[in-house]
């Protein structure tokens, strides 16, 4: 099963390097991993999506927890939470494909953020399975290129762990 | 007045108590090495190689429970501690390795001898530094020290860049050190021991495992109270030996792959398993699957992430050992203490007679040394009361299984990574912290010429450390391997040319000694103990010893090969017992 979990660290050189050292000298799988300053410039969040059974996540979070300069670990999955992402999406469609794209970009609430007489490049903010169905939208249209942010989730207010 | 990084290095180590460093010079640490040269409290002892010196200050910490100090240069001398950094962190010995490093504005750019130690150790320490201001210097020193002692222990890994050493700075020496996202947990959770507790009330059939967390948390008296009052078996990982006295009636002795077959069999037979200070290693399980199968198993231990790693864990109790047992004895009803001599005597009747069943044995002979036989007579000659250490293969199995150690940090050897090499420089540096012991490396002729080059050490700073080199001119466990699983095929495993190790030891100014039938084994041992000065004992053994008992891969810990006694053929034949 996939987990989303949010690891407040020590905003110090090689943070980045002890923990996705820690995921790959123990054989664990990061699918996405997104870093960032919190308001504390001391500290940083990083938001991992990874993929285990019980066992293994239950290895993930204790192995996170135990590194010195993680602060705090949140496995998502055990809360309620909002989770986002972030793509720039280059297409080159064909003439007649043009208005397709703007109409597509608009429905997903994206915006063109650069155009080209043969490209545009496309911005969409949103939850996974909204990406992914703007990519798919786009890939009989021509993709030339896809650039991901990774995902970040925050946990919402006000909300019982489930 | 301030002081140059050098000087606060000095002064920071003198205010921790450290009173030895284990080292070697080089280029960008010269600054801290002319500092050293006026020095009358802060002794470097000078090894050959830098593997010497941290399995050197890794024995020294493990004998005394101080953390080890090393001191070397960058490049070379930095990746030459990988190894005994990875067995103390394997084996959570607290270290602190100082490495030198090249100036800050030229890391990064190939500069000479230069090496990225901190990535290189990353995955090796608990934590490591590189300091680029040697305004953090004493800070940091001090936290490097407090994150390798406390918790579960392990080594820790400086990088001290030349300017930071020649740089001037106030020399403030907080005394407070805290690590906001470092708060390791000792009071064990309540009612979790309770629970424990009440498992052990209603148990027929229960088994301690102890591993080496019992030592580092010097709790030795408080598991001697819960096995006795509890009237509980304890079997020891190599790590655990001597946590509980080896020649108490309660003790097991080792469980494992070559552990004996009465602590595996109470193990598979067990209704409780209480397992303190240790982490399930393969070797203790063997298969998983089929690892005691009828118990409960109720898991101390400081670190979160040896729970439920391996093993199913009925009862989890995180936090340090000897405050748990502490917790648990009193929590345990002494009233019912009669009660449980009926219920376990029935237990402990039917491990005895796995003892007698199955001991640990071996064939003597007249005509050829046998090397158990070895191990026997330095435990009856030193009357249990040296501190062994060990290299690995063949030599470690046979220190573990016939030596019995009735007090903790008296057996020294790398369980974790199982390195060769380790134990003659970790003699050394037990040695020098227990001037007053009797120190002895067992040791077979493929490992100790791993580290043979600290002879010089040992003799330079008058360590009169024994090795007992049990020579088979092989690399024994491997070639048990070949033997038994690859047709006798002893592919690179026969080291031939063993060097004349009786020379070796007087061109370096050591005594040495040889043995090549059993009754000359007693004299050779004795004399070595009379002798002021360093001894190789070369013992030729029968080069066609293996150990057993053994669990070949993938068994199940009771399914054990034995040497077929009175072979019938010359080929001996094993069986299987279940």
């Amino acid at each position: 099963m996939r987990h989303t979990i949010s690891v407040l660290v020590e905003n110090k050189f090689g943070v980045l390097s002890r923990v996705s050292g820690l995921f790959s000298g123990r054989g664990y799988n990061i699918e996405s991993l997104s870093v960032g300053e919190t308001t504390d410039p001391q500290i940083s969040t990083m938001t991992v999506v990874t993929r285990g059974d019980d066992r293994i996540i239950e290895q993930i979070t204790k192995q996170l927890n135990k590194l010195i300069d993680v602060i705090k670990v949140v496995d998502l999955v055990e809360v309620d939470h909002v989770e986002r992402e972030m793509i720039l999406i280059k297409v080159a469609p064909k003439q007649e494909n043009k208005a397709e794209v703007l109409r597509l970009a608009e429905i997903f609430r994206g915006r063109i953020v650069d155009s080209s007489q043969r490209t545009y490049t496309v911005e969409i903010t949103g939850d996974e399975k909204k990406i992914e169905a703007f990519i798919e939208l786009m890939r009989p249209i021509g993709i030339k290129e896809l650039v991901r942010t990774g995902r970040v989730a925050m946990a919402r207010e006000g909300v019982k762990p489930k | 007045m301030k002081k140059t990084g050098a000087e606060i290095f000095i002064d920071c180590l003198k205010k921790l108590g450290v009173k030895h460093i284990f080292g070697y010079p080089g280029g960008v640490v010269l600054n801290i090495f002319d500092v050293l040269y006026d020095d009358k409290d802060l002794k470097l002892i000078l090894t050959r190689h830098e593997q010497g010196a941290v399995h050197a200050a890794d024995g020294y910490a493990r004998s005394t429970g101080k953390p080890g100090v090393v001191l070397v240069t960058s490049g070379p001398g930095a990746t030459n501690t990988v190894t005994g950094i990875a067995t103390a962190s394997m084996d959570s010995i607290p270290l602190v390795v100082f490495s030198g490093q090249v100036s800050t504005m030229l890391i990064g750019n190939d500069a000479f001898q230069e090496a990225d130690i901190v990535g290189i150790t990353r995955p090796c320490t608990k934590y490591n530094y590189l300091i680029k201001d040697v305004n953090d210097l004493s800070h940091i020193i001090r936290e490097a020290f407090h994150i390798a002692t406390t918790g579960r222990p392990g080594p820790v890994l400086v990088d001290l860049p030349k300017d930071v050493t020649s740089n001037k700075a106030s020399p403030l020496c907080s005394d407070e050190v805290k690590v906001r996202s470092y708060n390791p947990t000792y009071e064990g959770n309540k009612w979790m021991i309770r629970r424990a507790a009440l498992e052990i009330e209603k148990s027929k059939k229960p088994v301690i495992i102890a591993g080496g967390g019992v030592i580092l948390s010097d709790a030795s008296a408080e598991l001697k109270t819960l096995a006795e009052v509890a009237g509980i078996p304890v079997t020891m990982t190599l790590m655990g030996l001597g946590a509980f006295p080896g020649s108490n009636k309660l003790s097991l002795g080792m469980p494992g792959m070559h552990g004996t077959y009465y602590a595996n069999k109470a193990i598979q037979e067990s209704d409780l398993l209480i397992a303190i200070g240790m982490r399930f290693d393969d070797r203790v399980t063997g298969k998983i699957a089929a690892f005691a199968p009828h118990a409960k198993i109720v898991h101390i231990d400081i670190d979160p992430t040896s729970i439920r790693k391996n093993v199913r864990v009925d009862i989890p109790i995180v936090g340090d050992a000897g405050r748990i047992m502490r917790d648990l004895n009193k929590a345990i009803q002494k009233e019912t203490k009669k009660q449980w001599n009926e219920v376990r005597k029935a237990w402990l009747k039917q491990i005895n007679t796995w003892k007698k069943q199955y001991p640990l044995s071996y064939t003597y002979s007249d005509e050829v040394i046998k090397p158990q036989f070895v191990v026997e007579k330095i435990y009856e000659i030193t009357k249990g009361n040296a501190i062994i250490s060990t290299e690995v293969g063949q030599n470690q199995m046979w220190a573990a299984q016939f030596f019995k150690y009735d007090k903790p940090r008296s057996l020294l050897t790398s369980g974790g990574l199982g390195t060769m090499g380790y134990g003659f420089p970790a003699a050394i540096g037990a040695q020098l912290a227990n001037p007053n012991r009797t120190v002895i490396d067992i040791a077979g002729d493929g490992s100790i010429q791993m580290n043979i080059q600290e002879l010089a050490t040992a003799v330079i700073y008058k360590l009169p450390v024994k090795v007992a080199i049990l020579n088979n001119h092989f690399l024994g466990m491997v070639r048990q391997w070949q033997e038994l699983f690859f047709r006798e095929r002893y592919s690179y495993s026969n080291l031939d040319v063993v060097p004349d190790f009786v020379k070796v030891a007087e061109a370096y100014g050591a005594v040495g000694l040889r043995a090549t039938k059993p009754d000359e084994v007693e004299p050779v041992i004795k004399e070595s103990l009379k002798v002021k000065k360093p001894v190789f004992m070369d013992f030729v053994v029968d080069w066609k010893e293996k150990v057993y008992p053994m669990v070949p891969a993938g068994a199940a810990i009771d399914e054990m090969l034995f040497e077929e006694k009175e072979g019938k053929k010359e080929k001996k034949k094993l069986k299987a017992v279940k």
